[in-house]
């Protein structure tokens, strides 16, 4: 075991895990004031929903043993983290930790591998904005995370003999197709942006959209989520290195030099079309670098970061008004954003890689021909499709069974109050009555129709 | 008596209150509303996408005077809101039948 890579597993873990509650700042100011309860509560469930089911089969289902094809781990050999938590209580080994994964202790694995199922499910949720009922969405949560994600972590993050034994079989991207996706373009981002827009046509577009004003009600939130995430991102992608070594510095200028150009590009852009350049438009810049340089940051060179930066940043400023243009209402972004970046930042490895950067292959411009770049491409294809269709499909069993779409008049009057018996801002001081402390919750003034108990 | 109310810029609120207090009014009452008239409002751009708003910032001012006085408060505030610009807002005047001070009981004019 090293102490120090274990002491940067764990640190990026607790960063990546901020990027949740980050990320509900980022999507609740970009809501209208009457959801952003709602919005910040979908990463508020995910976060807590899939800590608890990481524990007892999301890491074994990501990291077990395969169980056939680099398609799934065991859900059984690591259920409930057991025989990963011990300690040598004598001998050589006296203090340290009976299973490691390469110079880290497996809960220090496993730890940083629980934060990434967590953003994964709550960047969904972007799609989603004021009409999904709260509990199908955490039903929904729990089934993704376990028949999505998990299997989609094992292919692309389960190497060979890493995780479940040296002489265990990982999933197929990472081993068999060898594509290279550092800190999950394809799993994490590609992933939720395809599983956002199948979401987002299963539920249909909100009341008014395209013809309301959506205004985003509070851009500071914006701009301290973008922070939070810009700044937890940097566990994402240099802890990704899996130790506090060569690899991880590289990954963290590649992310901070894309990150900074995405932001430009995107800004140039605007103040060239629109001509204002935008605080909205700086943070999401800033979100469309970050996911575009997280499959690279391994395998290209600092000026192969910017290029990557400077087309997410450009491209995704694009990708944003397609969702006019095709009818479906992706309310946030995550298709024009997530997807797109996703998988512009996965196909670029296959044009940008440089053999200098710690991943060691040459991509198209630099004299390796297409060998990596068709890897690239199968690779993003394939999460993509999976997520869509098993997405989609599940989206249509829960709306058909339980019901996903909130009824018009509670979207209208806003899901805050019905869903969450809340509003998020008390400017009015007049209004509030009837405080009776201990009781029941009264839903005064709620536009809601539920039975209040007595 | 006359209540007039003003609807004016917000940045004018300040010459305006100037403007009555030298005159010799001695209270009014201030809110921030919103609205549009043949000005409409602007356009705002996120993300790309343009949105109208309609209603634009306003703040809407209510003094309640004596007949004699109420064609001068209206010029008073119309030259003190006026910028020459679109969207200067409109003042208007409507009849009072009765006014009580709460504090002592007093009506009509001695209420003022």
């Amino acid at each position: 075991m090293d102490t120090g890579d274990t002491a940067w597993v764990l640190a990026s873990a607790a960063l990546v895990l901020l990027m949740t509650p980050g990320l509900a700042l980022f999507y609740g100011g970009m809501v209208r004031s009457k959801s952003v309860l709602n919005m910040m509560m979908m990463s508020f469930g995910a976060l807590a929903l899939i800590s608890v089911l990481w524990v007892l089969w999301g890491y074994s289902m990501a990291f077990g043993k395969d169980v056939g094809g680099g398609l799934l781990g065991d859900p059984a050999q690591f259920f409930g983290l057991k025989d990963l938590i011990g300690i040598f209580h004598e001998g050589d080994n006296l203090g340290q930790p009976t299973h490691l994964v390469g110079t880290v202790p497996a809960l220090a694995f496993v730890a940083f591998q629980a934060v990434f199922a967590i953003i994964t499910v709550a960047l969904i949720s972007g799609a989603i904005a004021d009409r999904a009922k709260f509990s199908t969405w955490m039903v929904f949560a729990g089934i993704w995370a376990t028949i999505v994600y998990f299997p989609v972590a094992h292919w692309v993050f389960a190497f060979d003999g890493f995780t479940a034994g040296p002489e265990s079989a990982g999933g197929w991207i990472a081993n068999q197709l060898k594509a290279i996706d550092f800190a999950g373009g394809t799993a994490v981002h590609i992933n939720a942006g395809a599983a956002g827009l199948a979401l987002a046509l299963v539920l249909g577009k909100r009341v008014g959209f395209g013809r309301d004003p959506m205004r985003p009600h509070n851009l500071t939130l914006v701009m301290i989520g973008a922070g939070l995430l810009w700044f937890g991102w940097f566990g994402f992608n240099a802890g990704s290195a899996v130790g506090a070594n060569g690899t991880a510095a590289v990954a963290w200028v590649n992310t901070m030099a894309a990150t900074g150009a995405a932001s430009l590009g995107w800004l140039a852009l605007e103040k060239f079309r629109d001509g204002h350049a935008t605080s909205l438009g700086a943070a999401s810049g800033v979100v469309a670098g970050l996911v575009a340089i997280t499959p690279s940051c391994s395998s290209v060179n600092p000026i192969g970061a910017i290029v990557i930066g400077l087309l997410a940043g450009s491209l995704c400023a694009l990708a944003v008004g397609l969702k006019f243009r095709f009818g479906f209402d992706d309310s946030l972004d995550v298709v024009g954003v997530h997807l797109v970046g996703g998988v512009l930042g996965t196909v670029a490895v296959g044009f940008l890689a440089t053999a200098d950067a710690p991943a060691g292959v040459d991509g198209l411009f630099y004299g390796g021909g297409v060998d990596q770049l068709w890897r690239q491409v199968v690779g993003a294809l394939s999460v993509l499709v999976f997520s869509f269709v098993v997405t989609y499909v599940l989206g249509t069993i829960l709306q058909r069974t339980i019901g996903f779409r909130l009824d018009e008049e509670d979207e209208v009057n806003g899901i805050d109050s019905f869903e969450h018996a809340e509003t998020a801002y008390d400017l009015v001081a007049l209004g509030g009555s009837g405080f009776r402390p201990g009781a029941a919750p009264v839903p005064t003034g709620a536009p809601s129709s539920r039975e209040v108990p007595a | 008596m006359k209540l007039v109310t003003a609807i004016i810029k917000p940045h004018k609120l300040d010459d305006v209150k100037t403007a009555l207090e030298s005159f010799g009014i001695q209270g009014m009452t201030v809110s921030e509303a919103s609205g549009y008239g043949r000005q409409r409002g602007h356009t705002e751009v996120y993300r790309g996408a343009e949105y109208t708003v309609d209603l634009v910032p306003k703040v809407r001012l209510e003094v309640l005077v004596d007949d004699a006085d109420a064609t001068d408060v209206v010029e008073i505030l119309v030259k003190s809101a006026q910028t020459g610009r679109i969207g200067d807002g409109k003042v208007w005047t409507v009849p009072v039948d009765d006014v009580a001070r709460v504090r002592t009981g007093e009506r009509g004019l001695d209420a003022l």
